[in-house]
């Protein structure tokens, strides 16, 4: 599915002041999860914002193409669950890899 | 498969693996999607702004304590930060960023816009204030100072705009209306 696809199609972001706020579903899903996560005291959201401090520090020291912000919310929600030891690095990766292994169609 | 996808797996698994472990449930993903995204916007705050300039008193309280004059709205939702409001006079322009984050009063105006979290915003509006205001359109005259205010874990900033000259006559539902996301935040004027 091509980015345009996204934003007409039936997964069309949330709009406000007819801006896109999410430019693809999983930046949501992304930023409910950090947030809902926090709501309910798995962490305090303070610990989440220092990880995205520190993500978003790193690329401001040395910026590596384009910046994309919920790439590194993404990071930052994964290093935090990682150091926490809510998930774990190779169940993430077998997670991944299943997921990644599905029918085309069944990808977003 | 592109870079878009794999991004979204990731965040598909993690969120599966919270799921399973009965750390995270979808329906409060959900929830929080629909709270900051549709059902808050800025309309929370454009609400309180317009109250302000109809209500000389509440407009005292709103910049005496602007959490405290927060809760006599009811807008749901959880504002755990402390909000500061900061009054736009003939002499005073404010405007508001995060210089470390994205840091932002989400419980009055939803959540930020692309541009406040680049990292071109949060840099040059501390550096050439006037400079960014201009390339948003909003040009100051020399005598206006700009202050800009940077917010924290702590402190989330709304700004509150001057009243537009033009909108003598309407009621306070009609001031929400002219009352813009980009006016809150300070880089425009309604």
């Amino acid at each position: 599915m091509s980015a345009a696809d996204e934003l007409t199609g039936e997964l069309a972001p949330p709009m406000a002041n007819g801006e896109v706020l999410f430019e693809a579903p999983w930046q949501g899903r992304v930023f409910g999860m950090a947030r809902a996560l926090a709501e309910a005291g798995v962490y305090d959201w303070d610990e989440f914002r220092a990880h995205l401090i520190d993500e978003i520090a790193a690329w401001d020291r040395d910026p590596a193409g384009e910046y994309r912000y919920y790439d590194h919310f993404l990071r930052a929600l994964e290093r935090l669950l990682l150091a926490k030891g809510l998930i774990g690095a190779d169940g993430l990766g077998e997670r991944v890899s299943a997921f990644a292994a599905r029918p085309h169609g069944h990808d977003h | 498969m592109s870079e878009q996808d794999w991004r979204a797996i990731r965040a598909e698994a993690i969120e599966s693996l919270l799921v399973e472990r009965g750390l995270l449930d979808p329906a409060d993903v959900d929830r929080v999607i629909e709270t900051y995204n549709d059902r808050v916007g800025p309309m929370n705050g454009a609400r309180m702004v317009a109250r302000a300039w109809c209500d000389p008193d509440f407009k005292a309280r709103l910049l005496a304590d602007g959490t405290a004059a927060m809760a006599e709205f009811d807008f749901g939702g959880a504002q755990t930060e402390k909000l500061v409001v900061v009054e736009n006079t003939p002499d005073t322009h404010n405007v508001v960023v995060c210089t470390l984050c994205s840091c932002y009063p989400w419980a009055v105006l939803g959540l930020p816009p692309r541009w406040y979290k680049d990292p071109a915003y949060r840099s040059r509006i501390v550096r050439e204030p006037r400079r960014v205001l201009a390339e948003f359109g909003l040009v100051l005259d020399d005598d206006v100072r700009v202050r800009v205010w940077d917010s924290s874990a702590e402190v989330r900033y709304l700004v509150l705009p001057r009243r537009p000259a033009d909108a003598d006559g309407l009621d306070e539902a009609a001031l929400a209306q002219r009352v813009t996301r980009d006016a809150m935040i300070g880089v425009a004027q309604p």
